[in-house]
């Protein structure tokens, strides 16, 4: 994707936007002007506060499911005894929609900044899980052969060979369940708590009513989303540069 | 160099590949084993490369009982085994990147090392085998030839005394292939390396191995082994001899299919 290309995707939008608010006239959608007025008001103070509550919460969770998840995807990967053995179980949680399970880890867990990191952990950590997986067993065993015959054992093969194979389905397995993250993130911040954007989106959307700052509040939650979005992509291109080179490029 | 004792091997539930087989290869020889597919050709370079231990019987090198990948032994394959993530170079450096992680343990490293500096040998092996431009690029941007080129440069480096190949030209188109053939006949013929290449090709066997192991696509008890006094020769002559001796061949592979 171009820069460029986003630049105008986003005065697209901003112009969608402007336009739907002077149809609509009604306080429940302001300009985008005012709601940016109040963004970078609110920044500063407030909602900067909200905002890094709730970055810590996705990048702890980020965190912890990559730690828990990578390994145990590698070793399922390389294990066929253990995958047969894990598989069905991993082929029935994948799919539950984890967000139902909010009350009974708070009830677990209490309400807590914990409660919320393991919600967003658990999607996470399936996502991560199942693509490291996958990518651990689809190296080639010539080419576990061939550096096995160079002189790796177990620990030569872990570093040289597993380790950079799986770092690209952990940084796609995070790009992919970003989304459904910061959107789990809301909901559990909707639940008694006091910090974070899903608490300032909702105390300004339903009971100050203060429109331009809820919607700030929007803004901030999608820039956390995208940002994160952008980071892991970024971070794809930096750490895995050479899926992303052809015979074109060398020429 | 090379001893095979008595060697039996088999696959679960299938009739052994070998049993009580008998083969010598000496110090410095060529050897082309050739079979049809589903014969044990790969199987026995994997048993030398330590990938795979007999059920019964020794396999010695240097009168040396096999027991792992041996770190003097160098494995080339049909599809390179190049990291992918990897450069060129990198790939090309991996054995010696090996060999410092583990140490000289005599396991993974042998214990002596190697002399002389490691960057230099990379660049070396780059230039002999005709890489040197292209190796900071990634596996997947170079061609086939190119990738088996550095798969060869990445076993050199490390100076094996043993070469095995399990069909290493056989996915090139042919001008690459005799190419990359004639390039092991002269890297024979600068240093003496013992070589087993295992190919599906009469052709290929013939040009490579000075002695060739036939083997049937049955238990193999007794090695059927021809002398090729063609080997080194590309295109090889074409003579009465070489006739009859691609014939002969022929007809082994044939009856020992059917």
């Amino acid at each position: 994707m171009k820069r460029l290309q986003l630049v105008w995707a986003s005065l697209g939008l901003l112009a969608v936007w402007q336009l739907l608010a002077m149809i609509v006239q009604r306080d429940i959608l302001p300009v985008p002007l005012a709601v940016l007025g109040a963004f970078f008001s609110e920044v500063g103070g407030e909602l900067g506060g909200h905002f890094l509550a709730s970055l810590w919460r996705v990048i702890a969770s980020l965190l912890l499911s990559i730690a828990l998840a990578a390994p145990a995807g590698l070793v399922l990967g390389q294990s066929r005894r253990l995958n047969a053995f894990f598989s069905p179980l991993v082929y029935i949680l994948y799919p539950i929609p984890k967000v139902v399970l909010v009350s009974i880890v708070m009830l677990f867990l209490g309400i807590n900044d914990l409660s919320k990191i393991v919600m967003i952990f658990l999607i996470l950590f399936f996502q991560i899980l199942v693509l490291v997986r996958d990518q651990a067993a689809a190296i080639r065993p010539e080419l576990i052969y061939s550096v096995r015959s160079l002189g790796a054992g177990r620990r030569g093969l872990f570093k040289y060979v597993y380790l950079p194979a799986s770092l690209p389905a952990i940084l796609t397995a995070v790009r992919q369940s970003i989304g459904t993250a910061v959107a789990v993130l809301y909901i559990v911040e909707l639940i008694a708590t006091t910090r974070g954007l899903g608490y300032y989106i909702y105390l300004y959307g339903t009971t100050l009513y203060d429109y331009p700052k809820m919607y700030a509040g929007v803004v901030a939650m999608s820039l956390l989303g995208l940002g994160l979005y952008f980071a892991a992509d970024w971070l794809h291109r930096k750490l895995c540069p050479w899926q992303f080179q052809t015979s074109e490029d060398a020429a | 160099m090379i001893r095979a004792v008595g060697l039996t091997f088999h696959y679960s539930k299938r009739p052994p590949i070998f049993q009580n087989f008998d083969w010598t290869v000496a110090q410095g020889q060529t050897w082309a084993i050739i079979g049809a597919s589903g014969c044990g050709k790969s199987t026995l370079l994997y048993l030398l490369a330590g990938l795979r231990q007999p059920d019964a019987g020794q396999l010695l090198i240097n009168d040396q009982p096999i027991q792992g990948p041996r770190p003097q032994t160098g494995l080339i394959l049909q599809d390179y085994g190049l990291l992918p993530w990897a450069t060129l170079r990198q790939n090309v450096t991996l054995g010696l990147d090996l060999r410092r992680f583990y140490g000289p343990d005599g396991r993974h490293a042998p214990i002596d090392g190697l002399p002389g500096n490691p960057e230099q040998r990379v660049t070396h092996w780059l230039e002999r085998l005709g890489i040197a431009g292209v190796a900071n690029q990634y596996p997947g941007q170079v061609s086939g030839g190119q990738r088996q080129r550095a798969a060869i440069a990445r076993t050199l480096v490390l100076e094996p005394d043993l070469l095995l190949m399990d069909e290493p030209f056989a996915s090139l188109d042919a001008p690459t292939r005799e190419n990359l053939q004639s390039l092991i006949l002269q890297l024979h013929t600068e240093r003496p390396l013992t070589t087993v290449l295992v190919t599906h090709t009469i052709e290929e066997a013939m040009t490579i191995g000075e002695k060739i192991l036939v083997l049937a696509n049955r238990t193999n008890t007794t090695p059927l082994i021809l002398d090729n006094p063609y080997a080194g020769q590309i295109p090889a002559v074409q003579d009465e001899g070489y006739t009859k001796l691609t014939a002969r061949m022929r007809a082994e592979l044939k009856e020992t299919t059917a």
